[in-house]
């Protein structure tokens, strides 16, 4: 049966006033605008920052990053300790965190214990994460450094020869800091590598298997490699998150402004400096905390810029 | 491999043929599987040790000090015995309340732009991008962008800076767990709403948004969570308060900042506080992360 054209339903064909049209039209604008304002955020950061900081960079120049002096009497400032020290802690970080976190996320993708413990182990290593970073910053200070301070005495006297060891360690310091910023990028290690280990295709692992490779062959020949990218991409999201942590950091570390090769002895980083010093800051001294917060900014940008391109190719995958 | 090897039918029962393609648990091969198992095994247990560490060290320490007096009370002047954090708790819900109700709105709203109206084109791609970015930028350096833009402006410290600088930490949260929730919504449940002769925005006010509710509750309680337990952009935002908060355009104490100071100092009290104060900040997040948890489950 064939409707004709002149049956159709003649109240359907009422426009939308045009006052509706207008307002919904504004809320896709709205909605678009505020979308534009979040993107902006991050360049109203820099330009605002580096506005701000522009009097020290006109004053010390690249001089700031290479030299170590931060004197509020004579007014001169450099940042070279603060620099070492950002990248030193969180590089020793790495070190401690990135075989261990991957080490979980083997543990928690590939069955070796039974889904019923797995989600709760999950669960723990993501409470991890969420846990305030002025907590493990106390936690740091009255249970890490006592512990850590007579393990350090006693590596310091059997590889004291070594000059990363090679001064006896007072309490806090560079190598407890890198210590407890590995506790805390462990949890982003083990959930972006775990997502990448579980994303895996599974004829890959039924393929190897079948061929008769054994567990940990599959694991280190097979997975590992084929969610490499996805790994990498975790470890570098974890190194800018370490560059950026303040609390605790600035709680264990000494606050000394010096850089030395040796691991135990105090230092502090970019972040540290702006903590304890930003406060009671005034004139020059503002500005060129500015100006090391522009340099951590930049530094943890790249890596996170990085690590951004290579976990959204692996998420295209 | 070695084909030599395989004993043929004729001259060995099939128990031997069985024994024989069975792994041996002292081979290389097998010895190096159970080694690998047992180290993953002991980076889980290094992983869960730090965990139960901070966990117990909280709960003995702050426990102990645990009473309502903490809630009612103000911080001690040092060597005075008592006391508690009223002022600071008030501090963190005030700061973090408008850190909320900044970011919440503005983050659903930009969230709603990016997955109803522009999803797939190269402008959402390039702020969701940026909007990851945004997240990795260190809350310490958001704190000096803060500083820069509301203390500098308002001439004084005070609970809206410290505000605003929470809702730049809860911004990006809010915006990628939101488009996320967002792009779960079935597309039938858009075709029909519009088939129906609705207007984009009552596609998404009635529609799109109740359906995605749930999952989007998520990752504001997530973001909230993160933000109650933020102490670097406080620390010269909000910087700090020993007395009850008056207003929002003046220095308020925070919990965690109330935690970093007492911490570092030498008296027994107030580390005591301290504790307490970590103590709260730790039941905040867990409660965060386990309603939240059930939230999804419920779905």
């Amino acid at each position: 049966m064939v409707v004709s054209p002149n049956q159709k339903n003649e109240p359907m064909q009422r426009d939308r006033s045009p006052l509706a049209r207008n307002l919904d039209t504004a809320f896709v604008w709205l909605t678009g605008g505020f979308a534009s304002l979040i993107a902006l955020l991050l360049i109203t950061i820099a330009i605002r920052v580096g506005i701000d900081a522009s009097p020290a960079m006109a004053k010390f120049g690249l001089g700031f990053l290479v030299e170590s002096r931060w004197d509020p009497v004579k007014e001169i400032y450099s940042a070279f300790p603060q620099i070492y020290g950002t990248i030193v802690s969180s590089f020793l970080a790495l070190l401690l965190a990135v075989p261990v976190g991957i080490g979980v996320a083997i543990f928690l993708s590939e069955d070796f214990i039974p889904e019923k413990i797995q989600r709760p182990v999950v669960f723990l290593v993501e409470l991890l994460a969420a846990i305030p970073s002025v907590v493990y910053g106390l936690w740091g200070i009255f249970v890490l450094i006592p512990i850590l301070r007579d393990m350090g005495k006693g590596v310091n006297q059997s590889l004291g020869w070594l000059p990363f060891f090679s001064t006896s360690p007072s309490g806090p310091g560079m190598y407890v800091a890198g210590i407890i910023l590995a506790i805390m990028i462990l949890p982003i290690i083990t959930a972006i590598s775990r997502d990448a280990l579980v994303a895996v295709p599974i004829e890959l692992r039924q393929a190897s298997y079948g061929l008769g490779a054994t567990r940990w062959e599959t694991i280190l020949k097979i997975i590992l490699p084929a969610a490499f990218s996805g790994v990498v991409g975790g470890i570098m999201l974890a190194l800018g998150r370490a560059m950026g942590e303040t609390m605790a950091v600035t709680m264990v570390i000494g606050n000394a402004n010096k850089a030395n090769i040796s691991i135990f002895d105090q230092g502090s980083t970019v972040s540290s400096l702006l903590a304890n010093q930003f406060a009671e800051a005034s004139g020059l001294q503002v500005s060129s905390l500015m100006y090391a917060a522009i340099v951590l900014f930049a530094l943890t940008l790249v890596v996170n810029i990085l690590a951004q391109v290579i976990v959204q190719r692996v998420n295209r995958i | 491999m070695n084909s030599t090897s395989f004993p043929t039918p004729e001259d060995s029962s099939n128990q031997g043929l069985i024994n024989r393609l069975k792994r041996q648990p002292s081979s290389p091969r097998t010895l190096f599987d159970t080694v690998m198992s047992v180290i993953v095994f002991v980076c889980a247990a290094i992983a869960i040790v730090p965990l139960v560490a901070v966990l117990w060290y909280v709960l003995e320490k702050g426990g102990s000090r645990l009473s309502l007096e903490l809630f009612t009370q103000l911080p001690p002047p040092p060597n005075i015995i008592g006391g508690g954090f009223g002022n600071a708790f008030i501090g963190t819900l005030m700061t973090v309340g408008i850190g909320s109700a900044i970011a919440i709105p503005c983050g659903i709203l930009a969230a709603i732009f990016l997955s109803e109206f522009a999803a797939g084109t190269r402008l959402a791609n390039w702020i969701g991008f940026l909007t990851n970015v945004l997240s990795g930028v260190p809350s310490i350096v958001v704190g000096v962008f803060a500083y820069s833009v509301v203390v500098i402006a308002m001439g004084s410290f005070s609970a809206i800076a410290g505000g605003f600088a929470l809702a730049v930490l809860m911004l990006p949260i809010i915006v990628r767990t939101a488009t996320e929730s967002l792009a779960l919504v079935p597309q039938e449940a858009r075709q029909a709403a519009v088939g129906l002769g609705a207007t984009r925005f009552q596609t998404v006010a009635r529609v799109v948004l109740p359906a995605a509710l749930p999952p989007i509750l998520t990752g504001v309680m997530l973001a909230v969570a993160r933000a109650s337990g933020e102490t670097a952009p406080l620390i010269f935002t909000a910087l700090f308060n020993n007395f009850w908060p008056k207003g929002v355009s003046e220095p308020i104490a925070t919990l965690s900042v109330l935690v970093f100071n007492f911490a570092t100092t030498p008296y027994k009290n107030q580390q005591e506080l301290a504790a307490a104060g970590s103590l709260i900040l730790v039941m905040m997040v867990t409660i965060a992360s386990i309603g939240s948890r059930l939230i999804v489950k419920r779905k």
